[in-house]
């Protein structure tokens, strides 16, 4: 079966986006239209990846295979399965929601920024999209570029700092993994994937690979003790680069996991557990408690996110079917929920510029229509029934209790500790009488806010209310995947 | 005696008799028309051309040997022939208008360029060791000469001095290593050496002992820790349009020295060459790396950026052989060559950037001076992000794939120690890369002058520019022609 679908959502945002620096970088307006238009257009080539998926199935789906570099016998070779389908998904949904965060807050070299998002969506398509390791390695390197120039250029006080840390930080983990690929192609004498996942090795080798692979998705994630890029990126990025951070870019470490360490160096894997269950543990716990604590609002959901993310990394080494697809649906629901959590923030931030918490106090008051769309999602964060967020932890949770009781009741600390960071945050902010008189002048949002708020809060009840349909799409790979991983690959 | 005496065929090494012709047409053409100063730079290139034309037509499907077997004419030489042309060409342009700006647009210039030219010709299809040696000599002595073209300037005459006691210091070294070579094997002709050595009686005492002069020598030439003194203050000191031309076509020269004087003619002492020049390359991508850190001017920044790109490159070279076994020689050599290439590109555009903001009488030479560089001009603001990145090895740029093609071999010859060690130090290169950017890109211009560069200047740098980007996108065909061509000639 031959389509260009997949094709289409890697290049269709990034030929968006040269047009939209050629066309946009006189006239605002038409840089951001033009922006929208690619977005919306990249988000409906991937609607037929949804409608036209075989459940059944789970095998790639949607395979384009043409060579590329043939010395190395690297090809462009795409694909999805149950579990990538659902990210490029969302990554085209979120970009859409950035163009229009960014709408008119941005007035340095709108174009610019637009189209450094564009480009980012694409490339993370082809992150999620590719089979082939260099394929995969070269997406994933390349998009750390826009990314560092969107926290560079538009982002706080601190942005220098915040943007290198950035960028340096992921690049020693993926040099390390493009390493191991190329140990692995000289292995298999191929960068197919999925002929990686058919590969025997010894345990030293996988072992080694597996800890290069660690490395460069440890980060990504971002797992406790490497997660010390995130806030201080996250504080500095502008509300744009923030939501792409929390919504996609730290999906990649975790999609990394599912993709290469499970099932190319299942051994390992296994053997490596214990430690990937603790940090998890300490992700989900200790960072919960720093959360707590945090003055700046951005911080205290970057702090959350790496919370949420030990959840992901827990249902992953756990080995069991609940555990995995809780991960993944924790993964796309943090998606939304930690999305909106800083377009929220960046809503107050464009009236009163501040993040601090001290600086608000009743904003209920003067903007009544955005409180209530902002206690939905803190809800969603802290996990409450009936929204995506309660679907995944709850999940993950079951999982872990049928592998150990005490894991999955150190994990379920969580549901405590995320009401407590959450809702207290939201109590200081929004409840309470009028605190000074940048928030009295605060105006209720508009309605290109109201738009992007409600487009979300309607994604996180649906998927609250009614995961089947997600869960479903992922389930055959999820069972093949888990045949891969319960397999020893040793020689 | 003398009818034994055979007129060497002149036909392989027509180019170069071409290029010497043509460069005594200029030098009294530039006499006569001194006023009209376009003519001397419009007929070196020309040159260039024509003799890139001739290198077309005399190029040959096998090996051609001429003048007592002493000049070879086989792919690789014509492969690296062309590049050289075209490098040197770009060269000029780029610096034209500099020159002018300076009052140093002497036809002098222009006549070393083409007579430097004519030395790397001469290396690069040498077989034999002191042919070798004429053309190291032909190319130093002429860039000797190009440092020092600015009198006033101090520095420039410090770094030509500088230059020219070291470069005679390494001249030496290599006529050392060639008479212990020709001691123990009785003659200097590359092929007659590896014959020699082939049959096994030779004195490998005596050769191990010339290899390191040898080796010092070439690392010289290729400026490699530890003989990499000259490399930063001659970048720096140099008018810049002279260090654009001493980084980037000398380059190819050096690989082809390299190639001729240890695959072509020692192959047999690998086991000992490829541990020195693992030494050497390690050291470089040390040294080079942590040294750019601490650079404020881009000129020497990108100095020691050469420094660690060369190691790189000498990286290739150390994984050709493993006891006895030659299974990796040509990915090897094929990842060295295809890194000069994409090496030499991207240097041509970077050091053409920092002559692109240079104007009259201000030269845009410390990192300060591309602060704010988005502001004034998106487009080359992007040309250098390209650059950088592509310098750092971050896909889809070209310098990613020469990166990766040099860890491949790397760890195929079994030292994924050394490649792990490679990318960590890339990381720390990656760390000056970004610093650029980070001028360019979040800091604020100094001063908003609106960019004063000549049309041809600002069209050539953009092609170049973007070449480095869709050879990123595209690599196959190039590295395709880096293997064609070494497969033609061994």
């Amino acid at each position: 079966m031959s389509s260009h679908l997949l094709s289409l959502a890697i290049w269709v945002p990034i030929l968006g986006a040269l047009l939209v620096f050629v066309a946009g970088s006189e006239r605002r307006a038409t840089a951001r239209w033009l922006a929208l238009a690619v977005a919306l257009a990249g988000l409906l080539v991937t609607i037929p990846l949804f409608t036209g998926f075989d459940r059944t199935q789970a095998g790639m789906q949607f395979v384009e295979l043409s060579p590329w570099v043939g010395a190395f016998r690297i090809n462009y070779f795409l694909g999805v399965d149950g579990i990538s389908m659902l990210f490029i998904l969302l990554n085209s949904f979120i970009t859409v929601l950035v163009v229009l965060a960014g709408w008119q807050v941005i007035e340095e070299k709108q174009a610019q920024y637009m189209g450094a998002f564009l480009i980012m969506s694409g490339l993370m398509n082809g992150i999620f999209s590719a089979l082939d390791g260099i394929l995969f390695y070269v997406f994933f390197e390349a998009s750390l570029i826009p990314m560092y120039l969107i926290i560079g250029i538009w982002g706080g006080p601190n942005r220098v700092y915040a943007a290198l840390k950035f960028f340096l930080y992921t690049l020693l983990g993926s040099l390390l993994m493009l390493v191991a690929f190329i140990y692995l192609y000289l292995q298999s004498h191929t960068f197919n994937l999925l002929e990686w996942h058919q590969l025997r090795l010894d345990f030293i080798p996988q072992l080694l690979i597996f800890i290069a692979f660690l490395l460069s998705f440890a980060v990504k994630v971002p797992m406790w003790p490497v997660h010390t890029w995130l806030p201080d990126a996250h504080v500095e990025a502008p509300t744009g680069g923030s939501v792409v951070l929390a919504a996609i870019a730290l999906k990649l470490g975790a999609y990394g996991f599912v993709r290469f360490s499970l099932p190319i160096v299942p051994d390992a894997a296994h053997y490596a557990a214990p430690m990937m269950i603790g940090l998890s543990l300490i992700a989900i716990i200790y960072i919960g408690f720093v959360a707590i604590v945090q003055a700046d609002m951005k911080k205290l959901v970057a702090y959350s996110s790496v919370s949420h993310m030990g959840f992901v990394t827990l249902g992953f080494f756990i080995f069991n079917t609940l555990g995995v697809e809780g991960a993944l649906v924790q993964m796309i629901s943090h998606g939304f929920v930690s999305g909106a959590m800083f377009l929220c923030i960046g809503v107050m931030y464009d009236r009163v510029h501040s993040r601090q918490i001290a600086d608000y106090g009743g904003v209920v008051n003067t903007m009544p229509k955005f409180a209530a769309l902002f206690l939905f999602f803190a809800m969603a964060n802290s996990g409450l029934p009936a929204t995506s967020g309660f679907v995944g932890e709850f999940m993950v949770i079951m999982g872990a209790v049928r592998f150990n009781f005490w894991t999955g009741f150190a994990a379920a600390i969580t549901l405590i500790l995320g009401a407590a960071y959450t809702l207290w945050m939201y109590k200081r902010v929004v409840f309470g009488a009028v605190a000074n008189d940048h928030v009295a002048e605060m105006s209720d949002i508009n309605a290109r806010e109201f738009l992007v708020l409600g487009l979300l809060a309607v994604a996180v009840l649906a998927m609250g209310l009614y995961p089947f349909p997600f869960t479903d799409v992922m389930h055959a790979s999820v069972d093949n995947l888990l045949r891969h991983v319960a397999t020893s690959k040793l020689l | 005696m003398l009818n034994q005496f055979v007129a060497p065929d002149l036909y392989p090494a027509a180019p170069e008799i071409f290029l010497l012709a043509m460069a005594c047409v200029i030098l009294f053409v530039d006499l006569l028309a001194s006023q009209r100063r376009w003519i001397t730079p419009f007929l070196s290139v020309a040159s260039l051309v024509g003799a890139a034309l001739l290198t077309v037509l005399t190029a040959s499907e096998f090996s051609v040997l001429t003048f007592s077997n002493t000049y070879i004419n086989d792919a690789l030489s014509s492969f690296l022939k062309l590049l050289t042309y075209l490098s040197v060409a770009t060269a000029l342009i780029y610096g034209r208008g500099y020159l002018r700006e300076r009052n140093l647009d002497k036809g002098e210039y222009y006549l070393l360029a083409l007579f430097a030219t004519l030395g790397m010709m001469v290396m690069i299809s040498a077989n034999h060791f002191l042919v070798m040696y004429l053309g190291i000599e032909l190319l130093s002595l002429s860039l000797y000469a190009m440092v020092a073209m600015d009198r006033e300037s101090v520095r420039a005459t410090e770094a030509a001095m500088k230059y020219f006691v070291l470069g005679a210091l390494a001249s030496g070294l290599l006529l050392y290593g060639m008479s212990m070579v020709y001691g123990a094997t009785g003659s200097l002709e590359i092929s007659v050496v590896a014959q020699a050595l082939e049959q096994g009686a030779v004195n490998k005492t005596v050769l191990v002992f010339g290899l390191v002069f040898l080796v010092s020598g070439i690392a010289f030439k290729l400026g490699v820790v530890p003989f990499h003194m000259w490399i930063p203050d001659v970048y720096h000191g140099a008018p810049t349009s002279v260090t654009l031309f001493i980084g980037s076509a000398p380059k190819l020269a050096g690989y082809a020295l390299a190639i001729r004087f240890l695959v072509s003619g020692l192959l047999d002492l690998a086991v000992h060459w490829q541990t020195m020049l693992l030494i050497l390359a390690v050291f470089s991508i040390v040294l080079g790396n942590l040294a750019a850190i601490a650079q404020t001017n881009i000129k020497r920044m990108l100095a020691y950026s050469t420094i660690s790109h060369m190691g790189f490159m000498l990286l290739a070279l150390t994984a050709g052989v493993q006891g006895g076994n030659t299974t990796l020689a040509f990915p090897a050599y094929i990842t060295a060559l295809y890194y000069v290439v994409a090496y030499v590109l991207m240097a041509l555009a970077s050091f053409g950037m920092i002559i692109l903001l240079s104007r009259k009488g201000f030269e845009a030479e410390e990192l300060e001076d591309f602060k704010g560089l988005n502001k004034r001009s998106p487009w080359f603001a992007l040309m250098m992000l390209i650059l950088m990145f592509s310098l750092a090895g971050i896909p889809f740029f070209i310098g990613f794939w020469a990166k990766f093609a040099v860890l491949t071999v790397v760890v195929a010859s079994g030292k994924v120690a050394v490649a792990v060690f490679a990318v960590i130090m890339s990381l720390i290169g990656a760390f000056y890369y970004l610093r650029v950017v980070k001028c360019m890109y979040f800091d604020s211009p100094r001063d908003m002058t609106p960019i004063q560069a000549g049309a041809d200047l600002r069209i050539l740098l953009s092609i170049n520019s973007l070449a480095v980007a869709l050879l990123g996108v595209f690599p196959q065909k190039v590295i395709f022609l880096c293997q064609y061509v070494l497969v033609r000639t061994f």
